[in-house]
């Protein structure tokens, strides 16, 4: 039982302001929400630029709700308006234009930072003890995002939101038995149609949005709950100074409210460039054959998904019949390292052996599609195993032994390469790349519980690595 | 043509073109239509030219590759050139998987595609003169 209620007594020449927010501290903990939050949130003193895209997330995330909010107002969600309900925007509507290429250059801007912000997450082992559960959330808004994007894609009916559809819609029907009756039900239609236009669109403005903020309500409480990381990788919390906050740590108000806004100042300069003087970002942000109105008959000689999709993609195609032998060899050899040199439980061992069996054999009878779309989903669900994977005694890269950081390297090279391929038609030779580029995006997550725990680790400071300016 | 809102290739070869299809039989995937993808596979539609012994010259197909469901474009030309193998010849490649079937819409091996387009149930109304979706054997 909570204390009774008792009404804050303000003296009498105390300003109206003071009086109000007394009233409603009262009733609502508005001030407390506040300071837990952001005002007497103590964040490490040591954030350097990488902490700037999570409030930048935050920022575009408010943007495209906006933006969305007003295009809603004059999008119509039918395949024979759809097309040009857009059109009209862009001609017709006062500053349409501007609010469209808002939220098309949002959508490529969002996936931008949120790369970033995970490849923060990367290099620094934010996703460590204890902040799994960030982590989790944040894969989550990642998902969620990549399915805001795919169904918003949908909505301008062009070519290639339509044969996009097509192809991730059918990317569901490889699943064995249940797959073609399941890609039915999505589209509503046995092509893409009225139908699958009206539910994307329902996806795209209430549902999806519904659960991201949820989202981004869990991963901040849960941010806030166990406190920032930083990039030395060390706790703030164990040195305690005598007001009960870490020595090295700051209110992020008024420090980091400053150092955001100068970053939201930096955003806001090359976003706004993008929006006035290269919206379709030479058909990258906004694809060529999208401008062309949606055909049934014809799909466009070159499609590939917008940029933020690609490297999941790459994976995608790369899986061709010949390659599955190689991803056999490379299970079973997977296996045998786990059985040799892992110190997971006999049980566990066991459990990951029966899998293994398992897929090897539908490997041989199920067709290279089906596995395909296996891989596809694997090379995005791997990531949220990041804080399992990583062993490494030190959790930022400062301390690492030196050739982590060439591992690294590799890692994201291979993950932009993939990138490219994806934009580009396949050639034999792409397609070579492409498969050299899978394996070792996979080897380098599933090999890290070894890799990441060898070497020689330098020495972890008491103290965070901050010089005053 | 479409039909069922999805499109349907008819498609007359040339004498050439018909010739060149029996050297793609140890190329293709599946040469006698085994399996297939969303339709079963006609009787009159199983062999290499995978249409009716009176008109084998005229392809009937739905353009869906059966991948993921792209329209593969037309690449008749034969020899060398872009995305295809040096000995093609003639076919069709799938824009977004780059999938590649024979004039008679047989896939290639290796390919992501895992079976060859579909032949809708068809019959000759006439000699200039098909309906589709509809054959001997009742209608689909």
């Amino acid at each position: 039982m909570g204390a009774a209620f008792k009404e804050t007594k303000l003296p009498a020449d105390a300003p109206k302001s003071h009086r109000a927010l007394a009233w409603v501290d009262d009733r609502f903990p508005l001030t407390k929400l506040w300071n837990d939050q952001w005002g007497r949130y103590y964040a490490p003193k040591n954030f350097n630029i990488w902490y700037l895209f999570g409030s930048l997330a935050m920022l575009v995330l408010v943007l495209q709700i906006v933006t969305g909010i007003f295009l809603t107002m004059h999008y119509k969600p039918d395949a024979g308006l759809a097309f040009g309900s857009v059109e009209y925007i862009m001609r017709e509507v006062p500053w349409g234009w501007l609010v469209r290429y808002m939220h098309s250059t949002g959508a490529s801007a969002f996936f931008i930072i949120v790369y970033l912000h995970m490849t923060r997450g990367l290099l620094y082992g934010s996703y460590r003890k204890p902040r799994e559960l960030i982590w989790l959330f944040g894969f989550a808004i990642f998902l969620c995002l990549m399915a805001e994007a795919f169904f918003g894609y949908l909505l301008p009916w062009g070519q290639m939101s339509y044969w996009g559809a097509q192809v991730i819609v059918n990317l569901f029907s490889a699943i064995p038995i249940i797959g073609p009756d399941l890609s039915l039900w999505i589209r509503g239609d046995y092509v893409v149609s009225d139908a699958t236009l009206n539910r994307f669109f329902a996806f795209h403005v209430i549902a999806i949005p519904l659960v991201l903020l949820g989202l981004v309500a869990a991963h901040l409480i849960a941010l806030h709950e166990v406190g920032s990381s930083n990039p030395d990788g060390i706790e703030v919390k164990e040195n305690l100074g005598p007001d009960g906050h870490g020595v090295d740590a700051i209110p992020s108000h008024p420090y980091y409210t400053t150092k955001d806004l100068f970053g939201v100042s930096m955003f806001l300069l090359i976003f706004s460039s993008v929006v006035f003087f290269a919206p379709e970002m030479g058909g990258y942000f906004l694809e060529y054959n999208n401008f062309l109105p949606a055909d049934s008959l014809k799909t466009p000689p070159h499609i590939a998904p917008t940029w933020y999709f690609t490297p999941f993609y790459s994976v995608l195609r790369a899986t061709t019949s010949d390659f599955m032998w190689v991803v056999m060899l490379g299970l079973a050899a997977y296996v045998v390292l786990i059985w040799m040199r892992s110190r997971l439980s006999y049980k566990a061992k066991v459990a990951i052996t029966v899998i293994a069996i398992v897929a090897e054999i539908g490997m041989l009878f199920l067709e290279a599609k089906f596995w395909g779309v296996v891989l596809f989903g694997s090379s995005v669900v791997i990531l949220a195993l990041l804080p399992w994977l990583d062993h490494s005694p030190v959790k930022s890269i400062r301390y690492r032994p030196g050739w982590h950081k060439s591992v690294y390297a590799v890692f994201f090279a291979t993950f932009l390469t993939l990138g490219y391929l994806g934009t580009q038609l396949p050639t034999p030779a792409y397609t070579l790349v492409a498969q050299a580029c899978t394996l070792l995006y996979f080897s380098f997550f599933l090999l890290m519980p070894w890799w990441s725990a060898m070497g020689r680790f330098k020495p972890v400071p008491k103290r965070v690595t901050f010089t005053p300016h | 043509m479409e039909w069922r809102g999805k499109p349907v290739w008819i498609l007359r070869r040339t004498p050439e073109m018909l010739a060149s299809l029996p050297k793609n039989d140890s190329l293709v995937a599946d040469p006698n239509s085994d399996k297939n993808y969303q339709m079963p596979v006609p009787a009159y539609a199983k062999n290499e030219f995978r249409a009716y012994e009176k008109h084998k010259e005229v392809l009937v197909v739905v353009g869906i590759c059966s991948h993921l469901g792209c329209s593969p474009s037309a690449r008749f030309a034969e020899g060398p050139q872009p995305n295809l193998p040096d000995d093609w010849h003639g076919g069709f490649l799938c824009p977004c998987h780059g999938s590649t079937f024979d004039l008679s819409g047989r896939v290639f091996k290796n390919k992501p595609a895992p079976a060859n387009l579909d032949v809708p149930p068809y019959m000759y109304l006439s000699d200039n003169k098909i309906l589709i979706g509809k054959d001997e054997k009742g209608e689909a």
